[in-house]
């Protein structure tokens, strides 16, 4: 194959990495503007929702398609109920101080994974695409399903951001992100919008990790690549910002899909691992954050 | 999370032949010498490693107990002692005694550059910049796996394990020996950072943890002292490593991962922060009651969650914290 399509190539496995990892990526970003804390167990919500969409899908007989939208639609809800048990458990009770999260999230993160090793195991297990054509390119062809999960991550971005901005929740969710006290006095029932923004992260999450899991099979180690690259595209794209975010994710998507295709993906990861560090001190608010107030 | 403020209460330290707080730790590190004679030969290599891994704490504490600063990258320098001393011996062919030095010297370098880089973020910013540089670290060896071979990692054997120290030969396969080795590490460690803690530096250090604007304000170069508490910090870690890597002869790519970066934090979280003795209790407790909790099950990431959630609910000060608040004011 020629240089172009294989440039093309790269381009496209680096676009369906960069459409995942901007949902999980915005979850991260959402509970860390609204709640200004840092939840290292985010790359486990994602794992949970992998290992229970096969859990889902093969529980469900026949068609694939079937299995996968029961799993699609229930993975991310029972995922979204688990983050507000640990939030009210856990994050209320230390009362969402920074750093004391960070270590209770890295507690989380451990007996997350314990849970799933214990319960499903150490092998790595596939769940069926629901849809199975390819796409013919006069170079090679493409999975279909890959372009399945581009368009449905831009539709749940866009979601999201249709939420965010033009609906109440989002307003309320807004106005405790720029101030929490004020909000509160508004009678804006803070503590209730913290639970259901954690919750959300974690869905979204969770939504990413359903898709990526016909191409990627369902392993209970498989959090980690997600938290560290959602680490680095929402610190690059600006803390809180729905816009930076996507276009980080963006770019790091792209990039990791290229540097991967032509060197190696552990090269592209320490790349932007090392990126990442240098922006966080040179630029602490990320390329398209507002400086705070 | 501060360890309190009772550091202040008890200013003026009392010193001279009664000194309560010296030989308190004198005691406490008789009594792990002693231990030796009593113990059965498991018993000599877990209190071994104990005491190696328990250096790597007392270390993490010097940054994360009485600077105030949380890094959730120390791993990165622990790898940097176990390599270099492990690369330093099998691929230079240094004794071990050189490859030791090449060990903590690889600390001190790396300490230095992560420090003059990651100290100008602060808070949470700083966690993740540390978390990223060992995370790019741990990359590095797989990626380097050529020399470091990666996951599967360097095996020490043969000349290697033996050493010449002041004319007498030593035999690092022997238990004993490699228990007073990790006893005389240890011991150092912790002396140096009650002297460090009781000094002046280490005074400007919790100045800084408890308000580093204050510390500035007062004249303090806050900057040189957390860089100093860094270097410190990271290069006792890299002390431990290459001690960890010469005693157990074994360097493997897992030393440098994310989770020996989360154990130094939860051993001193457990024993105390900012005590002296506090990571050296924490490690003893967490490895005997992961090693106590492994006869019953298998889920050792479990006790380790339950663990660091329990901690940071209800006992933030950890064991000695809690104690110094309640019963010994003047715990260093």
């Amino acid at each position: 194959m020629d240089f172009g399509p294989y440039l093309f190539l790269a381009v496209l496995e680096g676009t369906v990495t960069a459409a995942v990892l901007a949902l999980t990526a915005l979850g991260l970003s959402l509970v860390f503007g609204v709640m200004r804390i840092v939840n290292v167990a985010h790359g486990e919500f994602f794992m949970l929702g992998a290992v229970l969409a096969w859990w889902f899908s093969s529980m469900v007989s026949g068609s694939p398609a079937i299995g996968f939208l029961v799993a699609i639609v229930m993975a991310p809800l029972v995922v979204g109920a688990i983050a507000v048990l640990c939030e009210r458990t856990v994050l209320k009770r230390i009362n969402y101080d920074p750093e004391a999260t960070i270590v209770a999230t890295i507690g989380i993160l451990y007996i997350i994974q314990q849970l799933a090793l214990t319960f499903y195991g150490a092998d790595a297990r596939p769940v069926q695409a629901p849809v199975n054509f390819r796409v013919v390119f006069p170079w090679f062809g493409y999975s279909g399903y890959k372009l399945v999960v581009i368009a449905a991550s831009a539709v749940l971005l866009l979601a999201t951001w249709f939420v965010l901005t033009r609906t109440r929740f989002g307003l309320i969710m807004r106005a405790t992100q720029f101030d929490s006290e004020t909000a509160q006095a508004f009678a804006i029932p803070v503590d209730r919008v913290y639970a259901v923004v954690f919750a959300i992260g974690a869905m979204l999450a969770a939504t990413a990790a359903v898709l990526i899991v016909p191409i990627q099979q369902a392993h209970y180690l498989m959090g980690g690549d997600p938290l560290l690259l959602s680490f680095i595209v929402v610190i690059i794209g600006g803390l809180g910002s729905i816009f930076g975010t996507v276009v980080a994710a963006i770019i790091i998507g792209i990039s990791d899909g290229v540097i991967s295709v032509f060197f190696t993906p552990t090269l592209a990861k320490i790349l932007a691992t090392l990126l990442v560090a240098l922006v966080l001190v040179l630029r602490p608010q990320g390329l398209f954050g507002k400086t705070p107030r | 999370m501060s360890a309190g403020d009772t550091m202040a209460a008890h200013g003026a330290t009392r010193r001279g032949l009664f000194d309560k707080a010296l030989l308190l730790h004198l005691a406490v590190l008789a009594v792990l010498f002693g231990l030796q004679f009593v113990i059965g030969e498991y018993q000599h290599l877990s209190l071994a490693r104990v005491m190696v891994l328990a250096t790597y704490a007392v270390g993490y504490n010097i940054l994360f107990g009485y600077t105030g600063l949380l890094s959730l990258g120390h791993a990165m320098f622990f790898a940097a002692g176990l390599y270099g001393a492990g690369i330093g011996a099998s691929q230079f062919g240094l004794g071990v005694q050189e490859s030791f030095i090449a060990g903590v010297f690889s600390g001190l370098v790396l300490s230095t550059v992560i420090g003059l880089i990651a100290l100008r973020t602060t808070g949470v910013a700083f966690m993740i910049v540390t978390m990223m540089f060992a995370q790019a670290c741990y990359l590095l060896t797989l990626y380097f796996g050529e020399y470091t071979r990666g996951d599967e990692g360097i095996v020490l054997k043969g000349d290697i394990r033996q050493m010449v120290m002041f004319g007498y030969p030593f035999d690092l396969t022997s238990p004993v020996v490699r228990y007073n080795i990790a006893f005389g590490l240890l011991a150092v460690c912790v002396l140096i950072c009650l002297a460090l803690v009781r000094s002046p530096t280490g005074r400007v250090l919790v100045a800084i943890r408890e308000n580093e604007e204050r510390a500035g304000m007062l004249g303090y170069d806050t900057f040189r002292t957390k860089l100093f508490a860094l270097v410190v910090s990271g290069t006792m870690s890299a002390a431990a490593g290459a001690a960890y890597a010469l005693l157990f002869a074994y360097v493997g790519a897992s030393f440098a991962s994310i989770q020996y970066s989360i154990l130094p934090l939860l051993w001193v979280l457990l024993g105390g922060i900012g005590t002296v003795l506090g990571p050296v209790v924490g490690t003893l407790l967490m490895f005997y009651l992961v090693d106590y909790a492994s006869e019953y099950t298998s889920a050792y990431m479990l006790v380790v969650g339950v663990a660091l959630l329990i901690l940071v609910v209800w006992f933030p000060k950890g064991l000695l914290g809690t104690l110094r608040e309640r019963v010994i004011a003047w715990l260093p």
